[in-house]
């Protein structure tokens, strides 16, 4: 239940992004979530409208980008997009795989008032 | 907030540095650029929200502060080792008998649970300084948590910093704390499929100590499916067959830990 210290995370960017840019509420947020990024969307969802309520997003949408893992594979030596840690290589089907991306957690962007 | 003193320091830093744009996604969205949404034309009676493009890490402040950690380790050449494993796979214990084979060399030891300073104070019993942290509900040690220790603690030029992240096979995965590597500790007794139920923590391990060997034979434990599956999850980890109640493989992870530190010290590997 890392979860909740995510969206502490989301809510600390929030508001420094209110300091520099001069806006009193948030109306949607759009983050970009890796497939590997080790994030469960519902608890995500559950912990955001708990942690922004009271501050100046409270309420708002939040829509998530999901991006693809990435891994390369050993045996074809080729990278490969893959949405399970332990998915074969849809190339060769290899099983040799590393991660190499889709351990992304970013804020995109923000509507704001 | 810090949530070992409720403090709220401010720390500044690069929080675009590592930022990657490899992937899939593009930027031709029309929706990111400024100016671009409703507060480009401003009509009466129409809201004046506006679109901010933010491309920032979640988990940004925590790196920013596991690179100020990172900073302090390299100036004092200190190596520190992030311990990750699920609760009672023996991190407490492999960690005492470790600080007993290092015998003179200098050392310090971060300890991470819930509640309770019971693993600092076993660490004391050996000799060797040792900090507390409890993380109350928190599921993880962070890298202001580690940072504040730090801060604590009288560390040495070339030690060894030893974190015990919190017992907990998923959360810990995510924070990077400044370490130079993490852990992973997986004792014999919990199956062999483990790092295929929580692949995420034994990707980010640079080795992986498969504990507790004395025991194999009780339960049945397959050691070469335990390597298998910890190979499929990350092909070039490395593992080390240990037992830290018969001592078995600990002179192998000490030489694991002094070469890291060599290597670390003349920044190339030994």
């Amino acid at each position: 239940m890392h979860e909740v210290s995510i969206c502490e995370g989301i809510l600390g960017v929030i508001e420094d992004q209110a300091r520099e840019h001069g806006f009193t509420a948030v109306r949607r947020i759009t983050l970009e979530i890796g497939a590997f990024a080790g994030v469960e969307q519902a608890a995500l969802r559950f912990g955001f409208d708990a942690v922004m309520r009271g501050s100046l997003a409270e309420g708002a949408r939040l829509e998530i980008i999901d991006l693809p893992g990435r891994a390369r594979c050993y045996d074809c030596e080729d990278v490969v997009e893959i949405m399970d840690r332990l998915a074969s290589c849809p190339r060769c089907f290899g099983e040799r795989l590393l991660p190499e991306g889709g351990d992304e957690m970013r804020i995109k962007d923000m509507e704001v008032v | 907030m810090c949530t070992v003193c409720g403090c709220n320091s401010s720390v500044t830093f690069d929080a675009t540095s590592r930022h990657s744009h490899a992937g899939a996604h593009s930027h031709t969205h029309d929706h990111l650029h400024f100016g671009a949404g409703a507060a480009g034309v401003s009509v009466p009676g129409l809201s004046q929200a506006r679109i901010i493009a933010v491309e920032t890490d979640i988990l940004a402040k925590n790196n920013g502060f596991a690179t100020a950690n990172r900073r302090v380790l390299q100036a004092l050449g200190a190596y520190a080792v992030n311990l990750v494993s699920s609760p009672g796979s023996g991190k407490t214990t492999l960690l005492c008998r470790t600080i007993q084979m290092l015998g003179t060399a200098p050392l310090a030891v971060i300890e991470g649970d819930q509640q309770t300073s019971n693993d600092a104070e076993r660490i004391r019993a050996t000799g060797a300084q040792a900090i507390q942290i409890n993380t109350g509900k928190g599921c993880h040690l962070d890298a202001e948590m580690v940072g504040h220790a730090m801060d604590h603690l009288a560390m040495k030029p070339a030690s060894f910093l030893f974190i015990e992240n919190v017992g907990n096979l998923v959360c810990p995965a995510a924070f990077d704390l400044g370490e130079d590597a993490k852990v992973a500790i997986l004792s014999v007794t919990e199956g062999e499929d483990k790092p295929l139920k929580y692949p995420d923590i034994f990707t980010a391990s640079s080795l992986a100590i498969l504990n507790k060997t004395d025991l194999a034979p009780h339960c049945d434990a397959d050691l070469a499916t335990y390597e298998a599956n910890l190979r499929r999850i990350k092909p070039k980890i490395d593992i080390l067959r240990v037992s830290a109640r018969t001592g078995e493989g600990m002179a192998q992870w000490v030489g694991w830990l002094r070469a890291r530190q060599v290597e670390k010290t003349l920044g190339r590997p030994a």
